[in-house]
């Protein structure tokens, strides 16, 4: 069961910004996200080993090779916060 | 004789090592070679976490984590894979990192120590790989900082994290292990421990009727020891006091030799772990025989046949072996015909005293020369070659130099400006070792001109006899065989 205190943790490591009727409404929503995998329980799976993956592949590697990186400019192309070649931000906490 | 501990310390380490030796990134082909590049010049959408890039992972990383596991007598999972662990921070492009969580790919290892009483086993609970953040720098001092700037080019590097039990009872202990898995890890050629920020400790420590802080983010051994020795003090003086401690994490200030908490924050650390769907599981357990055989001869071992093989002393069997680079130039020195036993004596007391003194690690070693840089400041640089150690254990042996010109030839040529052989210092400054009669000349006059000392020695004052012997070594300019200069008076004085 999802309390709104649930939601309000989930809203806060999203870092966004819930109102009150949101918080109802989510909370309704994500209850019945919960219900629905409840169902899940239901199957025997005692003799089932975990799927990892969806798709039953594994060991997909590349080769230790270095390629050319983006030039400063590009990465730098979606920002106007930025100084010295680096990204800039507020300061932290 | 048993170690008590009398406070029941209990220290636990987190260790992160970047594999800063492969080529490319962990999960993109950027180059690993970013050091002393320009900020964001070695980044592309992967390691930027643009939307929409997908990770594929680097062969060698994987490799790298079963070499550790093994050279730490671990476990190496049938099963494989990765995590996510989200969190915001901006050092973190993508809100997550990604790591290893239940399915850690090493685990149950030990390393063994020189503990507190001999040999003490460190338990490894598990070592996994994982990504690095990019760096930030903050815009003038951390209080005061207007803005952070971030330099995404260390974001993406290959790091193994490894995990210890909480087996270490001092900081002595914590600083040997942290020492010796150093060392393991340089045997396996998978890092350069000197370049910047390629070793991250974390330390976790209790003592009697408290609990366990965490110190984080240590860059150096001497700072984990030194930061382990104030927070054992500290959470003492709170539970003497009558005090409780709390579970907490702490961050240490190297400059200032403290621990200081930080913020709590409002909310439980809540990084929702899952699986990894852009990474598909790993099965490598089979890849591990074929790693094993190529796995080098590792410290331990190195260590034991030095004494079989050298018929040296344990100490110096040690010493020579604590870097791989030491090891080889040792050995190196030996091929050349040296005498292993002189060698081991004169690189693992004299050359390795005369470096520490001066403040210099080794670095490097081409297989004629053996590099230095200094500790604390890396712009700093020194070499020995093989060939000058061979000449200048020769000249020893063959008592042309006496062990106090070959101790100054070695400081000589470390302080020199210009490259110098052991024979042009000895020319130039003229060690060579006196002829016999040049100090019987010296022992002469020593007794004649120092009548007073003379009676003195002869009344039974010991010292006075090295106050002649001083007057010989004066009189020969230091060449004098110190012990010679000695037999010679005694024979003259007292027949």
């Amino acid at each position: 069961m999802i309390t709104k205190e649930d939601v309000e943790h989930i809203g806060w490591l999203a870092r966004i910004e819930i109102s009150e009727q949101e918080k109802a409404e989510y909370m309704e929503k994500l209850n019945s996200v919960l219900d629905y995998f409840g169902q899940l329980d239901e199957v025997a799976t005692e003799d089932v080993s975990p799927t990892y993956h969806v798709i039953d592949l594994h060991n997909v590697f590349r080769e230790d090779v270095a390629a050319e990186s983006l030039p400063q400019e590009k990465v730098l192309a979606n920002t106007e916060n930025k100084q010295e070649g680096a990204f800039k931000v507020p300061r932290i906490g | 004789m048993v170690y008590e501990n009398p406070d029941g310390v209990m220290i636990g380490l987190e260790i992160h090592v970047q594999l800063n030796k492969l080529k490319s990134k962990m999960f993109c082909g950027c180059s690993t070679d970013y050091h002393d590049a320009e900020p964001n010049t070695h980044t592309c959408p992967v390691c930027l976490g643009l939307p929409g890039a997908l990770p594929v992972l680097n062969r060698e990383v994987v490799k790298a984590a079963i070499k550790v596991g093994l050279a730490l007598e671990g476990e190496i999972a049938e099963e494989t894979q990765f995590h996510r662990k989200n969190y915001f921070y901006p050092d973190l492009p993508r809100g997550f990192q990604t790591t290893q969580y239940d399915y850690p790919i090493v685990s149950k290892g030990k390393v063994v120590i020189e503990g507190e009483d001999g040999e003490h086993e460190v338990g490894i609970w598990r070592a996994h790989m994982e990504d690095d953040p990019g760096k930030l720098v903050h815009i003038g001092s951390i209080e005061k900082s207007k803005g952070v700037l971030i330099d995404y080019n260390r974001s993406g590097m290959p790091l193994i994290e490894t995990v210890t039990a909480p087996d270490m009872r001092s900081p002595k202990e914590a600083r040997r292990f942290l020492d010796k898995f150093r060392n393991i890890l340089e045997y396996l050629d998978v890092f350069d421990g000197n370049l910047e920020g390629a070793m991250r400790m974390d330390a976790n420590v209790s003592v009697y009727g408290g609990t366990r802080v965490e110190v984080k983010n240590i860059s150096s051994h001497k700072g984990v020891e030194k930061a382990l020795l104030y927070e054992i003090m500290r959470q003492k003086n709170v539970i003497r006091r009558g005090g409780e401690i709390t579970q907490e994490t702490r961050h240490f200030d190297e400059a200032r030799g403290v621990t200081i908490g930080m913020r709590t924050k409002e909310e439980a650390e809540d990084y929702r772990y899952f699986r990894e769907p852009d990474l598909m599981p790993m099965k490598v357990s089979d890849w591990t025989p074929k790693i094993k055989e190529t796995l080098p001869e590792l410290p331990d071992a190195k260590r034991a046949r030095f004494i079989e093989q050298y018929g040296i002393a344990d100490m110096h069997a040690k010493a020579l072996t604590s870097k791989i680079m030491l090891a080889d130039f040792y050995e190196g020195v030996c091929k050349k015909g040296t005498d292993p036993k002189q060698a081991a004596t004169w690189i693992a007391d004299v050359l390795l005293g005369e470096l520490n003194y001066r403040d210099l690690v080794i670095s490097s070693y081409d297989g004629s020369t053996i590099g230095c840089i200094n500790d604390k400041d890396h712009s700093i640089a020194n070499s020995t070659r093989v060939a000058d150690m061979v000449d200048l254990v020769a000249l020893f042996t063959d008592g042309k130099i006496s062990d106090r010109a070959a101790v100054e030839v070695i400081r000589t040529i470390l302080d020199g400006e210009e490259e110098k052989t052991p024979l042009q210092v000895i020319e130039e400054k003229g060690l060579f070792k006196a002829e016999d009669d040049l100090v019987t000349k010296a022992v002469a006059e020593a007794i004649t001109e120092n009548e007073a000392a003379v009676q003195d020695y002869l009344g039974g004052a010991e010292k006075s006899l090295n106050f002649l012997v001083g007057q010989v070594m004066k009189k020969t300019k230091g060449t004098a065989d110190a012990k010679t200069a000695r037999e010679m008076l005694v024979k003259e004085l007292k027949g």
